[in-house]
């Protein structure tokens, strides 16, 4: 299998480097303009529209309040930036996309060099890392939240079978503002790790051999090595495992939503929780698209700050 | 200076790792193994303290109660109407974004034309769009149209959603393909359609299969959108159906895990389906631009 999927890589840069495109004239964009036209019907117009509706008071139970007026366009962007939960759930979302993309990616980097060294079942081993893809993300939420509960959840039932905690002394881990984040945090790592050292493991099997040889005639250490060779040279699947991420982070949305609905008395608040308490519950339209419109605005930029890492990486390479 | 471990040292290294990994992959598919576990056993092993670790008896109650065989269960959950708006939703979406998908795919492997990068970028950017944001104005735009609650208005915003992974996984299949066989069609008289449908499609079967699991997991598994424009059972999917089973102060855990047991059918079957392609299409398309 190692090297089956080494060859193919080899073979793929080799490919990579001669392959010419064809010009085809009117051709190609026949092929994608049927692409482009649902994603201009289901996305970028309903975003521009969005983008009107956030430039007006708009409430769902006020239909006369969808109207423009052109003294007030800005007024739910300045209520945001006078809102304290505002700029609690962009703190909190920037320590939760931070804290998750960094660890989910130093673990699965961990683990794929563990993996590239298994000698013994490797195939089931691979199904075994592939286990947390089959949950929707939903029910990672669901799940974690049932192992977080304070009362009946598994995580404290185990504490106390092992003695380090009292039955009184149940911690609240989805309520105590600290310790709901960091729930939260470990319920999205365990989702992110599958594919990230599925594409980690897939890279370091592709990193040709001689190298390694070279490097351990000249006495170099197992972290040498890793450090000097196959970390450098994993970049570009380091890039595409986090664009993939990135494309992904806001499924962590539905995570959030289950585990703790931005609670306690919105401490937990996120960028995502926080558009659907304005617009859905509280039916504020106008102030939800505002939110969701600074919500994309980062999510793009985020996005395509690692498709450029991207193209950077494959120049080197 | 050479201090290469070898021989018996390096044995043991081996039996080392290998001890570590598996511990660790255990305890990382552990959570799954609970879920499916509870979802089989009696509702007094699972809600008692201490806990019981290692399941004494296995039922198939939970199953009973959800699909009404149980007569001393009054309310029961709408499961078939998940199932069948899941299946709906997720098949005519799949079929759709992955033929979109797949042409606009092959354009960006195989043609030179202006705009490459920039459509390109825009199309993996429409990707970026967090399901909230866009759930507002589809809501708000579907309401007039009569799509809110509606499985086909769902199909197709997930044909949406699902055209740009599908397509930047079939531009590094395409790409995966030798040239040569195109260039000599072409020589002998082939168009490009012709060239596309009759021999680089046929040869990017694993690939597009891959590609239609990724598309039908996605929408299968979707929960934001979903949430906001479906308002009840004509229109939910398994992810809101999953909220059935909590009401304001309990939640009934075992029905979630078999239920949830019933959502992961396909995800199961994809693991097992994809393995392989799995690692070429998601690291091909994006190393070689």
């Amino acid at each position: 299998m190692a090297a089956k999927v080494k060859a193919k890589q080899q073979n793929a840069v080799a490919q990579g480097t001669t392959q010419n495109r064809i010009d085809a004239g009117l051709f190609p964009f026949l092929l994608i303009l049927p692409a482009i036209i649902v994603i201009v019907l289901v996305i970028a117009f309903p975003l521009l529209y969005s983008l009107y509706v956030s430039f007006t008071p708009y409430e769902l139970l006020r239909p006369n309040s969808l109207n423009f007026t052109l003294g007030k366009a800005l007024r739910n962007y300045q209520k945001l930036l006078n809102d304290d939960v505002f700029w609690r759930s962009l703190w909190n979302t920037v320590i939760f996309l931070a804290i998750t993309v960094n660890l989910s990616y130093l673990l699965s980097l961990a683990l794929s060099q563990l993996l590239a060294r298994v000698t013994v079942g490797q195939s089931i081993l691979r199904t075994l890392l592939m286990v947390p893809m089959m949950f929707a993300p939903i029910l990672v939420g669901m799940q974690f939240r049932w192992f977080f509960n304070a009362n009946v959840g598994l995580v404290n039932n185990f504490l106390i079978s092992v003695g380090l905690i009292q039955e009184q002394g149940q911690i609240a881990w989805l309520v105590d503002v600290p310790l709901g984040m960091i729930s939260i945090i470990i319920a999205s790592i365990w989702m992110n790790i599958p594919v990230l050292t599925i594409i980690l493991l897939a890279g370091t099997l592709s990193l040709p051999a001689e190298t390694f040889e070279a490097a351990e005639v000249d006495g170099a250490s197992g972290w040498q090595k890793f450090r000097f060779i196959t970390f450098p040279l994993l970049a570009p699947f380091s890039y595409i495992a986090l664009t993939i991420m990135s494309l992904d982070i806001a499924r962590a949305f539905d995570i959030v939503r289950i585990m703790t609905d931005g609670g306690p008395a919105r401490r937990t608040e996120m960028l995502w929780t926080y558009i659907t308490r304005l617009a859905i519950e509280d039916t504020k339209f106008g102030l939800g698209s505002a939110m969701a419109w600074i919500t994309v605005s980062l999510s793009v930029l985020f996005t395509l700050y690692f498709f450029r890492q991207l193209v950077k990486a494959r120049i080197v390479r | 200076m050479i201090t290469r471990s070898v021989g018996p040292n390096r044995r043991r290294n081996d039996r080392i790792w290998n001890a570590v990994a598996w511990v660790v992959l255990l305890a990382l598919a552990l959570p799954a193994f609970w879920i499916i576990m509870t979802a089989f056993r009696p509702n007094s092993e699972i809600n008692t303290f201490p806990p019981v670790w290692i399941p004494q008896r296995l039922t198939l109650e939970a199953y009973a109660n959800m699909f009404g065989l149980n007569p001393e269960v009054q309310q029961r959950v709408a499961v078939e109407a998940y199932l069948r708006n899941s299946l709906l939703a997720s098949g005519i979406s799949t079929v759709v974004a992955v033929s979109l998908g797949t042409l606009a795919g092959y354009a960006f492997a195989r043609f030179r034309f202006r705009f490459h990068t920039g459509l390109f970028l825009g199309i993996m950017l429409s990707r970026a769009v967090p399901g909230v944001a866009l759930s507002l104005p589809l809501f708000l735009l579907f309401n007039r149209v009569g799509l809110t609650n509606n499985v086909l208005g769902l199909a197709f915003v997930y044909v949406a959603v699902n055209i740009p992974f599908t397509a930047w996984l079939m531009d590094g299949f395409f790409r995966q393909i030798p040239q040569e066989l195109t260039e000599s069609a072409y020589i002998d008289g082939c168009g490009h359609w012709s060239a596309f449908w009759r021999i680089e499609l046929p040869l990017s079967l694993p690939g597009l299969s891959t590609a239609a699991i990724f598309a039908f997991l996605a929408a299968w598994n979707e929960f934001q959108i979903v949430s906001v424009l479906a308002r009840n059972n004509a229109a939910k999917t398994f992810p809101p159906g999953l909220f059935a089973f909590t009401e304001q102060f309990t939640v009934d855990w075992r029905g979630m895990a078999a239920m949830s047991v019933i959502m992961m059918v396909p995800a199961v079957i994809f693991v097992i389906l994809v393995q392989r392609n799995l690692v070429s299409g998601l690291t091909f398309g994006a190393v070689k631009g």
